[in-house]
């Protein structure tokens, strides 16, 4: 692989791992809390739909943008609310929210737009389009969101708080604060990272909504938050090798290996999950997760 | 804390309380894309159960819902969450697909218990891996049983476009099983004796879980896994059997639909059935008989779906695809919001 050939794999990793980056420090925000964050597909794909809906009704990305963050916040308040205020079961809310989006973008985009329930071409004022170095505006924008999440959730009060809810709810009840209130702000947060994953998805990388864009990129951030073990720069890792790995697809297709022959495009395409799979298996282990994710918390009386 | 209904409200009232709201949701939804939901209500209906074909439909989805439902709910019983139900249904089509396909001049009732075997081997197989992984090595079953469909997906398109595919054919598919394979179906409809299948195979799951030692250390183990191993209970093991067991009866799904309707084997021929499982199982509560009832409705769901898309070009299956979301949020994760009032009630 020549140098040009490799630094070009290398700005399309960092492309792909974009929306893997902004769900998965969504993802951050809503595990450590203590809240599983199935529903990341889920978000993603509202705010993809919206961002598509949006930037094709007003012709300027940045309502879209807003739209995307605000649909995907819409989907993390419905999974808050069974899941923070009625205790119900997060995976199961989880699965439900992203089987949900999965069946309302295309027949919404169907009943707005009549092009089979993706939403219509974007020209380039509508989109965000590469600004410097081959890159979009998401791209610098999710470059500066990691320090800042990484600063925010180990180095501000809030930011303890946050985490301390997700190992022990009712010592923070015990403190005074409301853990309520924390879980919902950390869903808010997850809902508008996982917003601007789907926003990139669909007005940045894409051009358009098109029914399942998101093809699996939630749970791959989720898998990529498991494998760094709940601590940011590790997941980030994790989401650039799966990007890596997606990069490499695009290369290898056609590409004959020696004594394999022309390696079949869908091996190629299960390689970021088969990928998940292994190192889920081999690495991660017994991962200490928060100590209270997933279990419901009952405030004392 | 969750509190204990009387069984008439829990296993009846609740769950139609839950239903009825999640249909209410999907009333706004028909609003939204401009369609009456009265009409869509009475078109649904009358497609599901208006006529013998009707009929036939609806009792023909069922049956695969079954099969998607118990392998969810046996593992559920156990404690695991099984996502991978369309996965293992799509695995376990190929090795029927490939039963029949060596065995073409066979009659269909000699060939259907070898393709029956080879569908939950097939399931089991799929199931078995994170299966494993989760007791032995921690990985998390959802996340894992989600990967394993993504790879299913992959493997059986890949088999189709090189290796299966039909010589000649631009489609995605395997070449036609042999006319003796074809299943009996009823009344021209794709209701086949896969149906009795899903029936024998619920009553067995049901007697397994209630009847049996091994159903009994099962439940044990999915109550709370630290005293079932306490009880000697080997918690693991049993763990690994009720996912396989899960797997085995999505691997019948293939049954139905290549044996029963589409004579060979077709890419993606799974089409969301697994995924409609988890509502099924979740209405159903998790119970053998719950879940042949709430495949019924979804089957109803299914067929009146198809009629109203006759009718609107705006109604899609994507719109059933959304009422099943509704109802696994409306009957899973919110179940609770509605048990408060309804015990409440009850109580004065």
């Amino acid at each position: 692989m020549s140098l040009p050939d490799l630094l070009s794999v290398l700005a399309a990793t960092l492309r792909l791992a974009t929306p893997l980056i902004l769900a998965s420090l969504g993802g951050l925000f809503s595990e450590r809390a203590g809240i599983v964050a199935l529903g990341l597909e889920g978000m993603m794909l509202a705010g993809a739909f919206a961002a598509g809906s949006v930037a094709a009704l007003s012709g300027s990305p940045w309502p879209a943008l807003a739209a995307a963050m605000g649909a995907a916040i819409l989907v993390a308040a419905i999974h808050g609310y069974a899941t923070v205020s009625h205790r119900g079961d997060q995976v199961v809310s989880g699965m439900a929210l992203n089987i949900l989006a999965t069946g309302l973008t295309p027949t919404l985009g169907l009943a707005w737009f009549d092009q089979g329930g993706q939403t219509p071409a974007l020209g380039p004022q509508q989109r965000f389009l590469p600004i410097w170095g081959g890159q979009s505006l998401l791209v610098y924008l999710t470059l500066l969101l990691m320090p800042l999440c990484w600063w925010l959730l180990y180095r501000s009060r809030f930011g303890l708080r946050l985490r301390a809810v997700g190992e022990n709810p009712h010592a923070v009840e015990a403190a005074g604060l409301s853990v309520t209130r924390l879980r919902y702000l950390a869903l808010l947060l997850c809902g508008a990272l996982a917003g601007l994953a789907g926003a990139d998805l669909a007005i940045a990388e894409g051009a358009g909504f098109t029914r399942d864009m998101t093809a699996g990129r939630g749970y791959l951030a989720l898998a990529a938050l498991i494998f760094g073990k709940w601590r940011p720069a590790p997941a980030f890792a994790a989401c650039l090798l799966f990007a890596l790995a997606d990069a490499l697809q695009l290369r290898l297709q056609g590409v004959v290996l020696p004594g394999i022959g022309a390696v079949p495009v869908q091996w190629i395409e299960a390689l970021p999950y088969l990928a998940t799979l292994v190192l889920l298996a081999g690495f991660v282990g017994r991962a200490r997760a928060p100590a209270a994710l997933g279990v419901p918390f009952e405030e004392e009386k | 804390m969750r509190q204990t209904l009387p069984p008439l409200l829990e296993f009846v009232v609740l769950p139609a309380a839950n239903l009825a709201a999640a249909l209410g949701i999907t009333a706004i939804l028909f609003l939204a894309i401009g369609v009456a939901p009265g009409t869509a209500l009475g078109t649904m209906i009358e497609g599901a159960f208006g006529s013998s074909e009707g009929v036939g439909y609806t009792l023909y989805y069922a049956t695969s819902f079954i099969f998607a439902g118990l392998a969810v709910a046996i593992p559920f019983q156990a404690g695991l969450f099984n996502i991978g139900g369309e996965g293992q249904a799509m695995v376990g089509g190929i090795p029927i697909a490939l039963v029949c396909l060596a065995l073409p001049g066979w009659p269909w009732w000699a060939v259907l218990p070898l393709a029956v075997a080879a569908g939950m081997l097939g399931g089991m197989a799929w199931a078995f891996v994170p299966a494993i992984l989760q007791v032995r090595r921690g990985s998390h079953i959802v996340i894992t049983t989600i990967m394993m469909n993504f790879i299913a997906s992959a493997l059986l398109t890949w088999l189709l476009a090189d290796i299966l595919k039909a010589p000649g054919d631009p489609s995605p598919e395997s070449v036609p099983f042999a006319d003796s394979l074809a299943l009996p179906v009823w009344d021209g409809t794709p209701l086949n004796v896969s149906f009795l299948l899903a029936l024998g195979v619920a009553g067995l799951a049901w007697l397994l879980l209630n009847h049996t030692v091994w159903g009994y250390e099962l439940r044990a183990t999915g109550r709370s896994a630290e005293a079932a191993r306490y009880a000697a209970i080997p918690a693991g093991t049993v763990a690994i059997l009720a996912v396989c067991l899960g797997g085995a009866c999505a691997g019948l799904v293939g049954i139905n639909e290549m044996m029963g309707v589409l004579h060979r084997l077709v890419d993606n021929f799974t089409a969301g059935i697994g995924f409609v499982g988890i509502a099924v199982a979740l209405m159903g509560r998790n119970h053998p008989l719950g879940i042949v009832l709430a495949s019924l409705l979804f089957g109803a769901l299914y067929q009146g779906g198809a009629e109203l898309s006759f009718d609107h070009p705006r109604v899609t299956r994507d719109v059933v695809v959304a009422i099943d979301g509704l109802v696994i949020l409306f009957c899973g994760a919110l179940e609770h919001v509605l048990r408060r009032p309804l015990a409440a009630l009850w109580a004065a």
